[in-house]
This record gives structure tokens, C-alpha cells and sequence, in this order.
């Protein structure tokens, strides 16, 4: 058999793909990798497009898209950190703005500090509560 | 008769009732399967790519990242995690309880607080005790995706990049089994506990752009799964602490109306027996 090179894609929402291959082509932002076994360690990051990984005996040829991601390359090991969503500065700035608006509306008008005391005692009355009723289900 | 037939009318509301919760928890108790398949599946991701951040800082001692120094704390930032929904039996209050408890203390040596919610219940709490939100995200649903999160993650990373934060916390729910879930505090920024294990190859990478652009992009990755993690465990405790809160509730509702038919046998019983005397009484006169 001719030598191969162990593929893992994983994506933060689950494992995508695992297994053996003889040559595995990624997108990388500086252009197209090729990378066969024994490549020289390497760590680049992805542009969005297609991984193929070819795992020879004349096996068809897999595809997987990524929309961006990390790529980490050892000798015998190549790694996708795939992503999921598009990302890109300005896309991940309109979601952070975003995310900070939503807050001010969501909180117009509410004092500044946060009450402990408050918060604690209606905490402790919660939980007082629960007590009682699993007591009464004790019963 | 009296009374039978409102103790009739209350047994039939509370079996209505006990067909809901009942209902509620055999969804839930399907949700906690996906739930905890899909905190499963996250794990995976980060664990290479906490493999690779080991390498990288391994291969370059000397290049530290912001993410990975300490410096004096003078405002740190908590990330809370939460459900959407209530009826969950105590989960969000406990968590609750718990950052109240470690906002106090941080309070106490003058450091002040800032908060990025997730979840209806932390904005909801925020909203009702006060402090500083600096961002939020709601309605992620079952599955959630991790692009919901990015621009909270965001806020918050900025924040402390510019230094207007020195430290930021992640507090979520901690799932241990079905039946217990620990509210959690923990440290994310800067990276806590670098571990020392000797790699065994190590090997300087070829960096394409450059080592910095990489390790930034990895290291905000990295964040943002650790917190796509505690969302999704965050679900798998919602989930099954509903399940236990609902199965209480049925349980609770099936007590009730034992009780109430007991009560109305025995008031049925009563007006059969009175009739009887009446009738017997009123033939003994003539």
C-alpha cells in the first residue's frame, strides 16, 4: 500500500470527517496546498472553498467545503480546524455591534451597578421555595 | 351534594394539568439525549486545537499572546450562560446564586464587573439587579450555532484587548449527570493552566501568513469553542433538569388527585348515607 497521511476535520459543532489518505488538498489563503505524506510541518489559515482528500486504491475522491478555518500540518498528521460560519473582520465587528446593541435595548433605563443585596435576597427566597416545595413532595 | 361536583371539576383541571407536565417531560427527556450527543461532539474540536496552541506556544516561547498574560486585575468580565425557557426547577437560579456569590467577592476588593449574557434568564436577571451588559444573545434555539456567539465572544475579547478588562470569566452549568448539574465559574482569559507535558516530537511550523496572524486567529477560535461548549452543555443541563423538574410535577400532580378523590368518595359517601337515614327516618314517622 502506498503511504498515507492521517486526515482529521473537525468543525466546534462536531467531528466532520477521519481517516487515512494519500493526498490531501486544502485552500489555504496563499493559495492551493497539496499535501502528501511526510510534508514539512506547517500552520496556515484557511480561505473558504474545498478540502478534497484522495485516499487512493481508486476511491473516490471526497469533498468537504469549509467556509474558513485553521490548518496545522505534521508528517503524519493533518488537522482542519474548519469553520463553520463565514468569518471575516468586518462580518465578526457587524455581530459584535450587534450583540452590543441588542443589550442596550434590551436594558434601557435600569440602574447602572449591579445590587447584590437584591439580587441575593431574592435568590435565597428562590431557593427557600424549592425547599419547601420538595419537602411537601417528601409528604 | 354539596361541593362534589367543584371537586369533580378540580380533579379534571389537575389531570389536564399532569397530561402537560408529562408531556413536557418526555420532550425534554428526548432533547437531553441530542443535547448531550451534541456536548459530545464539540469535544473533539477542542481538544486539537488545544494540541495545536500547545505546539505553537511550544515552538515559540519567546511570541506571548495577550490571551496568555496576566496583568493586574482591576475590572474583569463574566460571559453568563443561561436557558431561554424557565420550568427548569432551580438550574438558572442556582448558577445565579453562585455568580452572585463570586461578583460579591470581587466587589469586595474593589474590582468592578461587567457581564455578557446568553440566554433570556441572565438578561432577565441583569435587567431586574442592575450591572453593566455589555452585550447579549438570545433564542439559540436547540442546536445552537456558533455564529450566535461570535459577536458576544467579540465584545468581550475586544474589551480586553483594549484593557478596558483585565480577566474574563465563563459561568454555565456544568453537566455531571442527569439528576445533578454544578453551576460553574471558571477563568477563560487569560488562558488558564498551560499544560507542561513534555511533547514528545516538537518541530518549528511553517507560518503562512505569519505566526501571529495564525496564532490570533487560533486562539480566538479557541474561545469562542470554549464557549460554544458551555452553551451546549448549558442545553444538556437545561434539558434534563427540566425532565426531572416535570416528572416532580407529574409526580406531585398524581398525589393531588389521589387525595381529591378520596375527598370526594368520601363526600359522595356522605350524602348517600344522609339520604338514607332521611328516607328511613321519614318511613319510621309514618
Amino acid at each position: 500500500m502506498a503511504m498515507t497521511i492521517h486526515v482529521d476535520i473537525v468543525s466546534a459543532e462536531g467531528a466532520i470527517h477521519s481517516g487515512l489518505a494519500e493526498m490531501v488538498y486544502a485552500p489555504a489563503v496563499m493559495g492551493e496546498l497539496g499535501i502528501a505524506p511526510r510534508h514539512t510541518p506547517l500552520v496556515t489559515q484557511l480561505k473558504p472553498g474545498e478540502i478534497r482528500v484522495d485516499e487512493g486504491d481508486g476511491k473516490e475522491i471526497q469533498h468537504f467545503f469549509v467556509s474558513g478555518g485553521i490548518l496545522e500540518i505534521q508528517p503524519h498528521v493533518v488537522t482542519v480546524l474548519a469553520d463553520t460560519a463565514i468569518r471575516a473582520a468586518d462580518l465578526d465587528e457587524a455581530a459584535a455591534l450587534e450583540a452590543k446593541r441588542r443589550a442596550e435595548d434590551a436594558l434601557a433605563g435600569q440602574q447602572a451597578d449591579f445590587e447584590h443585596a437584591k439580587a441575593q435576597a431574592e435568590l435565597a427566597e428562590a431557593a427557600a421555595q424549592l425547599r419547601a416545595i420538595e419537602r411537601l413532595r417528601k409528604k | 351534594m354539596a361541593g362534589a361536583k367543584e371537586i369533580r371539576t378540580k380533579i379534571a383541571s389537575i389531570k389536564n394539568t399532569q397530561k402537560i407536565t408529562s408531556a413536557m417531560e418526555m420532550v425534554a427527556a428526548a432533547k437531553m439525549r441530542k443535547a448531550q450527543e451534541r456536548k459530545e461532539a464539540t469535544a473533539p474540536y477542542a481538544e486539537k486545537m488545544k494540541s495545536v496552541i500547545g505546539h505553537l506556544s511550544h515552538a515559540h516561547p519567546e511570541y506571548k499572546h495577550s490571551f496568555m498574560i496576566e496583568r493586574e486585575v482591576k475590572r474583569v468580565g463574566y460571559i453568563v450562560i443561561s436557558s431561554d425557557r424557565g420550568l427548569c426547577g432551580g438550574l438558572n437560579n442556582n448558577l445565579f446564586r453562585q455568580l452572585a456569590r463570586n461578583i460579591k467577592v470581587q466587589q469586595e476588593s474593589g474590582i468592578e464587573v461587567e457581564f455578557c449574557t446568553i440566554g433570556k434568564k441572565a438578561l432577565g436577571f441583569f435587567r431586574r439587579y442592575g450591572g453593566r451588559v455589555m452585550a447579549e444573545a438570545t433564542q439559540l434555539g436547540e442546536a445552537p450555532r456558533i455564529e450566535d456567539l461570535i459577536g458576544v465572544v467579540k465584545v468581550m475579547l475586544d474589551a480586553y484587548e483594549n484593557g478596558e478588562i483585565d480577566r474574563i470569566y465563563i459561568a454555565y452549568n456544568h453537566f455531571v449527570n442527569t439528576m445533578t448539574q454544578n453551576p460553574t465559574v471558571e477563568q477563560l482569559v487569560p488562558i488558564a493552566g498551560e499544560s507542561e507535558e513534555e511533547l514528545k516530537h516538537h518541530w518549528d511550523y511553517i507560518y503562512e501568513p505569519d505566526s501571529k496572524e495564525v496564532l490570533d486567529g487560533l486562539l480566538t477560535r479557541y474561545i469562542e469553542s470554549l464557549t460554544y461548549q458551555g452553551v451546549v452543555e448549558n442545553g444538556a443541563c437545561e434539558q434534563s433538569a427540566r425532565m426531572v423538574a416535570m416528572k416532580s410535577a407529574s409526580d406531585n400532580a398524581g398525589e393531588l388527585i389521589d387525595e381529591l378523590q378520596l375527598i370526594y368518595n368520601k363526600a359522595r359517601q356522605a350524602a348517600i348515607t344522609q339520604e338514607i337515614s332521611e328516607i328511613v327516618s321519614g318511613a319510621a314517622a309514618v
